[in-house]
């Protein structure tokens, strides 16, 4: 017998783990792959460094509209958000009595961001939403414990926002329930009521059904009745929302198998009591993905009452800037600030939305 | 025992019965709308008699009396109410038509671009897509407008190319051909073109079926459609006149223009929908299921070949509904142009209102003019849904 | 759904129904009788116009047309400073009238045919006679309406500026191009951006705009020409006579006060005057406020708050003030102007 010949050694298996072979893979995979990230990369190396120079290094901070004019275009003059922040987030409130507003958003939000928690879905969940809500009024509005009144076209900035969107969606989710229930319906009547409501409200720009809101609401209400443009717009915005809503829970009513109606009539349940306790719970729980889509786009659609004159986050910002010619100038910087308070809303909004979504699929795949 | 007929079905008129409860409630429903609407209706009358407020669509056939800053088609101040009605909702379907065609192009390709096998890029348009979507629309309308306005040089000193074209803050100024006769015909050619490119279409594919070879289409659909303007041209006479932009003392003069207004409800509409459209269009690829995919790897397609024989084709499926939804979206947001000066029919319907001080007659007419639009869009989209469902055996 | 429950469902309805029928719409109240109830004159004004209505930071409101509500109020109510005021923008100050959202509007609105006639107010009087007027900028080669040939120009929609626009253009073949702004804000922003050439309003109007909002006041230039008759005035609500009258009849006491040399400063020790027509103005002799409904310092109350016409003029839009406006036709009849009051008798 020969003696042992040693196989020569394989190569070692290729790493396919690691930071250097996902760069690899992802950036470099084939030679079109390769050309598209060295020109992305070299746009980026071109252009990153000019914006974080403007935006950040050379950026003026300090409220001085003087050296905010010495750097214009060659940094960012983000005093203007210093020196107006407060207008523009607060809008025409009086300057005094900001800090309730200011009380008030920061109660609201903790509401909301509490309501999303899973710990906090208890029945008292309803009553702290009650009382929180007339919290809210009472320190917007005042005229108790003391307070002044300070009246709703003064109420503006992100406090408006936040109320209008979180106030019309609440109103409109049980109406949106009422519609859908009445588009699925046997009776023709109702069913075609609920439809042409859908389809008419769907069908116009939401800023149709704010003009009508503010021009023609007055004109429907008795001679010398005058209502407040706040409850006019909430009044369109929960109509307008409450409709897309409409649809989203008729989707959702339509995903329950016919089998659990049946079951419900089987066991003698009449028509309320099935909608109650089997097909709407089991329906809700479907939609919440799209009631949070609609509740962003509606967070979204807000600013849109600036065309009606109220002076929500975008229509204070205009306010601020444009009587003052000295800020005038930087209005870029505003409205980037505005977009940034605006994307971390929705962007939070999103994630929120997919966490949700997950975990309601989570229990269906067992 | 003989069988015995039937009990004849007794009418139960008593509440017990569910088509009597059904009908009682659909009384007492439309009873209720009724009366609201009967209510609302008559304190408008009221109001309106008390307020001496005229009421009417007779004002439409009365001169508009003001000037619009983007017509489309010739239009006077002299010209009545209905003429400037019709010039906005040309200006709103002018935007709407090119928006949603930009936007579906750019969505797709973002939403392709978040299937690349590079990081890069598919970080770019998540980037982009989470961006767009979460900033209000107004705010992007806002900031384009501004920065249009902004960078775009002075309209006494503007940016020139060969002497044609112009780039100012009066916006991109290009020549057209005066409009006559021989421009009409090449209209009519045009559209003689295309169903001729059309006809061409469907006998190459008759012929492929029968033959398996296939002959080009888009470049002699191309050819005969181009040959349809020419022809429609020469039959005219073939003028040379044409309206060139010269550059004057304080603006450019003459021409045809693209002005700011437009660009900016132009670039913003499409750069928020197309935000929508490709997670509509990702959503849609996702939908395919992986064997497909696989099964072209198998057989040796490309990536391009894949996606563009394979994947789309089955996620137009999908992607069809909620894309109608997002060219609504579009048509609707287009209303927000009367915040930054263009001309579409929300804005001439405001200076309609504060002109004749009529409404509801006006507010009712943009709402029949979206609702069409929306009715029509939808109905078109509905018929190409039937078209691409996959008509499985 | 059981007997019961049915029957009380359809007792419920039909209640609610009937309701909504017999819920006729209310006899409209007169006006003065709400004013007097609510304890507060409601004021439309503009949202910020200076010289004609502004609010300071704190909220404090100025202006022409603040001080001819004040001087209402203070006739009206005893008090200048129970108003309460409501900014309108151009779109919605004629349906806040119609509806009764405000009284009174007073908001530098031009008084033409067919606001009177088919809207459903009735103008009081005339507080400023202004016309219509472009601005342009200083360095720029338009030195003349006339040279605005197919120019670009910024106009808000909403106002009798666009039509006017209109008609100028047609008149003189200029081929203006309007780009039309829902908010006021976006159409001065635009003109200043450098988006149009010029920026039409009423000539106080561009005044304003050109002290308060551009960076060196002396670049613009507003042109000399006055292309329209813009008689701006309060106006009211058609169908009550008795608070037109008071509304107009107000105004016309503070220029026959200034007519009669009456001053804010000195109105207390002309009550004691010897002259007739001071008398009668002041109600130490005739008591011409019981005709209209009001008490006989329903005048001396209206000056002593605000001044007379002149005084009025002068604090907010006169030589002296941020806008530095000539009286000019402004002025009293016998002055060189035009305003002519109807003798208080």
């Amino acid at each position: 017998m020969d003696s042992f010949q040693p196989i020569p050694p394989r190569p070692s298996p290729v790493r396919t783990e690691g930071a250097v072979p996902w760069i690899r893979r992802n950036l470099f995979g084939d030679p079109v792959s390769a050309v598209v990230t060295l020109l992305l990369f070299g746009a980026f190396a071109w252009w990153l460094p000019g914006f974080v120079d403007w935006a950040a290094l050379q950026a003026v901070f300090a409220p001085d509209a003087d050296r905010c004019q010495a750097a214009r275009g060659i940094g960012a003059c983000w005093g203007v958000i210093t020196e107006k922040h407060r207008l523009i987030i607060f809008g025409r409130y009086p300057f005094d009595e900001q800090w309730r507003p200011q009380i008030a958003t920061i109660v609201l939000v903790s509401l909301l961001v509490a309501s999303c928690v899973r710990l906090f879905w208890k029945p008292w969940l309803a009553l702290l939403w009650v009382v929180v809500l007339a919290l809210f009024f009472a320190l917007m509005h005042g005229g108790v414990a003391g307070l002044s009144v300070v009246t709703t076209d003064r109420w503006g900035g992100l406090p408006l926002t936040i109320m209008l969107a979180t106030l019309s969606i609440v109103l409109a989710f049980p109406l949106s329930v009422m519609v859908a229930l009445g588009r699925r319906s046997k009776m023709p009547a109702i069913r075609t009521i609920c439809v042409i409501y859908v389809e008419l409200i769907r069908g116009v720009p939401l800023i149709s059904v704010l003009f009508m809101a503010s021009f023609m609401f007055p004109l429907f209400m008795p001679p010398g009745t005058s209502i407040d443009v706040l409850l006019r717009v909430l009044v369109g915005i929960t109509l307008f929302a409450a409709a897309y809503m409409a649809e989203i829970v008729r989707g959702g009513l339509q995903a329950i198998p016919k089998g659990q109606q049946e079951a419900a009539d089987t066991l003698g349940l009449g028509y309320w009591q099935t909608q109650r306790k089997i097909i709407l719970p089991q329906a809700l729980s479907l939609v919440v993905p799209g009631i949070m889509n609609n509740f962003i786009s509606i967070f979204k659609d807000t600013s849109l009452v600036t065309i009606v004159s109220l002076y929500e986050l975008t229509g204070a910002m205009g306010l601020a800037l444009n009587s003052d010619a000295n800020w005038r100038p930087f209005k870029i910087e505003a409205y980037l600030f505005i977009a940034g308070v605006y994307f971390i809303f929705c962007f939070a909004m999103s994630r929120y939305s997919l966490w949700v979504e997950k975990q309601l699929s989570a229990s269906k795949n067992r | 025992m003989t069988a015995r007929a039937a009990p004849k079905a007794k009418r139960d008129w008593s509440l017990r019965s569910r088509a009597v409860r059904a009908l009682l409630y659909q009384v007492i429903a439309l009873g209720l709308i009724v009366a609201a609407v009967w209510f609302l209706a008559h304190n408008t009358m009221e109001n309106m008699r008390v307020r001496g407020i005229q009421s009417g669509f007779d004002f439409l056939a009365q001169p508009a009396g003001f000037d619009i800053g983007e017509m489309p088609v010739a239009y006077d101040a002299l010209d009545p109410y209905w003429k400037a009605f019709g010039i906005g909702v040309l200006n709103t379907l002018r935007v709407a038509i090119i928006g949603i065609v930009l936007t579906t192009v750019i969505g797709t390709l973002v939403g392709i671009g978040r299937f690349s096998p590079n990081a890069l890029v598919r970080g770019l348009c998540y980037g982009y897509v989470e961006l767009f979507r979460n900033v209000p629309i107004l705010l992007q309308l806002l900031m384009w407008y501004l920065l249009l306005t902004e960078w775009l040089p002075d309209p006494g000193e503007p940016l020139s190319a060969f002497g044609l074209f112009f780039l100012s803050k009066g916006g991109f100024t290009f020549p057209v051909p005066v409009w006559g006769e021989a421009q009409a015909y090449a209209g009519i050619g045009i559209l003689l073109g295309i169903a001729l490119a059309w006809g061409w279409s469907r006998w190459v594919k008759v012929r492929f079926d029968r033959t398996g070879h296939r002959l080009p289409v888009a470049l002699p659909a191309l050819l005969l459609v181009i040959g349809g303007a020419v022809l429609g041209w020469l039959a005219g006479g073939a003028p040379n006149a044409w309206n060139v932009p010269v550059a004057g003392d304080v603006s450019v003069d003459g021409g045809s223009a693209l002005t700011p207004e437009f660009l900016s409800v132009l670039f913003g509409l499409v750069f928020y929908t197309a935000s929508f459209v490709a997670e509509v269009v990702r959503a849609g690829i996702q939908s395919v299921p992986r064997g497909q995919v696989e099964a072209a790897n198998a057989i040796g397609l490309s990536r391009g070949q894949q996606m563009r024989l394979v994947v789309l084709p089955q996620a137009l499926r999908v992607i069809i509904p909620p894309i109608t939804n997002q060219y609504l979206n579009l048509t609707k947001n287009s209303s927000l142009a009367v915040a930054i000066g263009y001309p579409d029919v929300v804005s001439i319907s405001n200076t309609a209102i504060n002109q004749t001080g009529r409404a509801v007659e006006c507010i009712a007419i943009i709402m029949l003019v979206y609702l069409t639009t929306s009715l029509a869009t939808s109905a078109i989209m509905n018929w190409y849904n039937q078209r691409a469902a996959i008509k499985e055996r | 759904m059981t007997h019961a429950t049915a029957k009380t469902l359809i007792t419920g309805a039909l209640a609610a129904a009937s309701m909504a029928l017999v819920a006729l719409p209310a006899q409209a109240g007169k006006t003065i009788d709400a004013i007097k109830a609510r304890g507060q004159l409601v004021c439309g004004v503009n949202t910020g116009l200076a010289g004609f209505s502004v609010a300071d930071s704190q909220g404090n409101w100025s202006g022409l047309d603040v001080d001819v509500c004040k001087a209402i109020a203070a006739s009206l109510l005893g008090d200048a400073n129970k108003i309460k005021y409501v900014p309108l923008n151009a779109q919605q100050r004629f349906t806040a009238l119609q509806s009764g959202e405000v009284d009174i509007l007073s908001r530098n609105t031009t008084w033409t045919l067919t606001r009177d006639a088919s809207l459903g107010m009735h103008f009081t009087g005339v507080t400023y006679y202004d016309g219509q007027g472009f601005m342009v900028p200083a360095k720029g080669k338009i030195k003349s309406a006339k040279q605005l040939k197919g120019a670009t120009v910024c106009v808000q929609s909403g106002t009798t500026t666009e039509k006017n626009l209109t008609d100028y253009s047609r008149a003189n073949a200029l081929a203006i191009k309007p780009v039309v702004f829902e908010k006021v804000e976006a159409a001065t922003g635009a003109y200043f951006a450098g988006r149009c050439q010029a920026y039409t309003t009423d000539a106080s109007g561009l005044a304003s705009v050109r002290n308060k909002e551009a960076k060196v006041p002396a670049d613009h230039l507003i042109l000399p020409e006055l292309i329209s008759k813009e008689p701006l005035g309060p106006a009211v609500r058609r169908g009550d006579d008795e608070f037109f009258a008071i509304a107009k009849w107000v105004v016309f006491a503070l220029v026959e006060a200034e007519e009669y040399g009456i001053t804010q400063a000195n109105v207390d020790q002309q009550k004691t005057s010897t002259d007739p027509v001071v008398q009668r103005i002041l109600g130490t002799t005739e008591d011409t406020g019981k005709l209209l409904g009001l008490d006989k310092d329903w005048a001396y109350r209206a000056i002593k708050a605000t001044g007379n016409y002149g005084e009025i003029f002068e604090r907010n839009v006169g030589p002296k003030s941020a806008l530095g406006l000539p009286r000019g036709v402004n002025n009293l009849w016998n002055k060189g102007g035009i305003m002519y009051a109807p003798p208080v008798r």
